[in-house]
């Protein structure tokens, strides 16, 4: 972990002192909670000025996460995209495999980072909101990891369709607080989570599991899971010396990919690509807000969301339980008003067939996540020259999915 | 002088009454808030993500939304109540995107319109206050602020720079209708917020019974109760008013009684 550095004309140096992405971000909550993010982002930079912050949290991230997570050239998927591909085309792909990390997702990275803070903070009780249960399974590993209760808000009808995960928070030793106002999903579990909060502001840590929220939480989460990116550049520079043309990652939240992507924003020469899910296509049910959304105040912060003309909130879908939320981080809204990242989305379906080519043609079983973004990724390698190179992330692995999966192809299991 | 700054010119506290628009019969409610003496109106916007609020209130805002009520539909409201009713504030109540989405001066204008006297919007702390401050300010609407127990006197004068027409005490640290904060820790926070503004204070979450009610009476400037008007307008549907009516009168009674003693 490092300082953002704060260098004039840089992509890098957002947000700026009030939390501000652009016109994005800020701090939109309700003033019971107002002084505690203050005091968050206080402690915030000390932590950073704190070179034993520092190293705790890359000590655990090396012994306990298991990184470094591995680079790697995926040969064969790279062939098989090219047989399709017009001649001379058929970029090279290659994978940061965060699917590698304990616990089998890049969330860990942030949890991990959060969970120190908190300690720092002095607050004894540990509350998060969890969609497919990911971030949830994150959180409730670091709690037992430092012995510090957990309380996951998850929705009533997410609980239902990932009762693996919720089985593995109750193992970790977290309470599982079924959510169900509203629709039940990732979007509830965030409000009961707030409101949480609010009523236990003296000992509780709100650990937010995504790039969003009220400042500096989008800010400190960029940064906890910059880790994958700042590997991700060095490993390219050391095995290929050169850097990587084209960066490609999904997005809910968003934080998977500002993690790779903001380590890579003042290299000029490096596109970046953020992939929202479609769901069943952006002119029915769908979860990519930037795509289908508009500018609105939500959860803490001013970002794209989809929601009516009144500003009612909407319903998000994607089979990915992880990409289904009606918003994005700020920096992705500001990111794409400023037009420094390209962002396009993928349906289930196409989602679904990325995720079986990827199992056939690696051996890697992705998460449905990041499955958006190498259906992405197969577009783009076609249009793109051999020598060049795309670098996706692989923000998770699919055992988590194969009940969903096997549902949607009509298999039994 | 505006009608918030006459509502609580009254020789007794104010009693502030809160319904979420659209839920129920909105306007008969209205009037029965009225009948029964309340002195400030808070009239709810709906959203579908109040984070702030607890179940009864969360539950009315899905009913009015599930009603099909929008924006338009909530200044007719309003508009309907001033001309009912020229004298009695009203005050819309609610969270910043659907008083933002089409920008803060469409708001403040509508609000103008409409005749609205003051704003509450739940998540919009000082520190945004761009989002809507300024466009209410230049449209005469008041900006109601709220302080609560993590306020401290550090943060007490952020809160009150460009508040007006009255500085909402929230007694506890939680969300609406469910915990009671004890009457001591009301009693200091009051007397520490006097010390900051002469702002009047009006003091809510959690309020229900006229006793609780005359007890906040006695040191504060208003009252707010809201979730056990909503919980019988949930209980009564269309045909509210009359319970409505006579539990605020209860409340009323109760207000002008403590501070006779």
């Amino acid at each position: 972990m490092t300082i953002t550095e704060r260098t004039p004309n840089s992509f890098r140096n957002q947000p700026d002192e009030r939390g501000h992405f652009g016109q994005f971000g800020g701090r939109y909550v309700a003033e019971t909670l107002m002084p505690l993010v203050l005091d968050l982002e206080r402690e915030y930079r000390a932590a950073q000025q704190d070179p034993s912050f520092a190293a705790q949290f890359d000590d655990l991230l090396e012994h306990y996460v298991g990184r470094p997570s591995p680079l790697y050239y995926a040969e064969r998927l790279t062939e098989e995209v090219r047989k399709d591909a017009p001649a001379g085309k058929g970029a090279q792909i290659w994978f940061k495999r965060d699917e590698l990390n304990h616990t089998g997702a890049h969330k860990i990275n942030n949890c991990v980072g959060q969970i120190l803070l908190a300690i720092r903070m002095g607050k004894t009780r540990i509350i998060a909101e969890t969609g497919a249960g990911q971030h949830g399974v994150a959180t409730a590993t670091v709690c037992a990891r430092f012995g510090l209760p957990c309380f996951i808000y998850m929705g009533a009808k997410d609980i239902e369709r990932q009762q693996p995960n919720v089985f593995r928070m109750r193992l970790l030793g977290a309470e599982i607080i079924p959510v169900t106002s509203g629709a039940g999903t990732l979007k509830d579990a965030m409000n009961e989570g707030l409101r949480d909060w609010v009523a236990n502001v003296h000992d509780t840590f709100y650990i937010i599991g995504t790039a969003a929220g009220p400042h500096p939480y989008p800010e400190l989460v960029r940064d906890f899971q910059s880790v994958i990116g700042k590997e991700a550049r060095a490993q390219m520079l050391s095995r290929i010396n050169r850097l990587p043309d084209l960066l490609v990652a999904c997005i809910g939240g968003g934080s998977n990919a500002l993690g790779l992507f903001h380590p890579f924003l003042d290299d000029k020469d490096v596109a970046m690509l953020g992939v929202e899910a479609a769901g069943h296509g952006l002119d029915a049910e769908h979860a990519a807000s930037l795509a289908g959304g508009r500018p609105g105040i939500l959860h803490g912060n001013k970002t794209y969301l989809l929601q009516d003309a009144d500003g009612q909130i909407a319903e998000a879908h994607s089979i990915s339980a992880g990409l289904d939320y009606p918003g994005i981080g700020p920096e992705h809204s500001w990111l794409k008003e400023i037009g420094r990242v390209r962002y396009d989305s993928v349906t289930d379906t196409d989602a679904l067939a990325a995720f079986q080519l990827l199992c056939r043609t690696e051996g890697i079983i992705p998460a449905l996540e990041p499955a958006h973004a190498i259906a992405a990724v197969e577009r783009e390698a076609k249009k793109m020259d051999r020598d060049q190179i795309i670098l996706a992330n692989l923000c998770g692995r699919g055992d988590k999915d194969i009940f969903t999966v096997a549902e949607a192809l009509g298999t039994k299991i | 002088m505006t009608r918030l700054s006459i509502a609580f010119a009254k020789p007794h506290p104010a009693l502030v009454a809160f319904i979420t628009a659209g839920d129920g019969d909105t306007a008969a409610n209205l009037d029965a808030l009225v009948a029964g003496g309340a002195d400030v109106i808070e009239l709810g916007m709906p959203f579908t993500d109040p984070m702030a609020d607890g179940p009864v209130i969360q539950e009315a805002n899905i009913r009015s939304l599930n009603a099909g009520t929008t924006t338009a539909d909530i200044f007719a409201l309003a508009s309907a109540f001033r001309t009912r009713h020229p004298d009695t504030p009203l005050v819309l109540m609610g969270y910043a995107n659907p008083m933002t989405i089409r920008g803060g001066d469409w708001f403040a204008s509508e609000c103008n319109k409409a005749g609205v006297d003051g704003v509450i919007c739940v998540d919009i702390p000082p520190e945004e206050d761009p989002e809507l401050g300024p466009a209410l300010r230049s449209a005469g609407i008041d900006l109601i602020r709220l302080a609560t127990p993590t306020t401290d006197a550090a943060r007490l004068p952020t809160v009150l720079n460009g508040a007006s027409g009255f500085l909402y005490y929230v007694s506890v640290a939680g969300i609406t209708g469910l915990q009671v904060a004890a009457q001591t820790s009301i009693d200091e926070a009051v007397a520490r917020l006097k010390a900051h503004t002469d702002l009047p204070i009006a003091v809510g979450f959690g309020v229900r019974t006229p006793e609780q009610a005359a007890n906040i009476a006695r040191v504060a400037d208003g009252v707010v109760v809201g979730s056990a008007i909503v919980e019988l307008v949930a209980q009564h549907g269309a045909n509210a008013a009359v319970p409505v009516r006579d539990y605020v009168a209860s409340l009323k009674q109760s207000i002008v009684a403590a501070r006779k003693v």
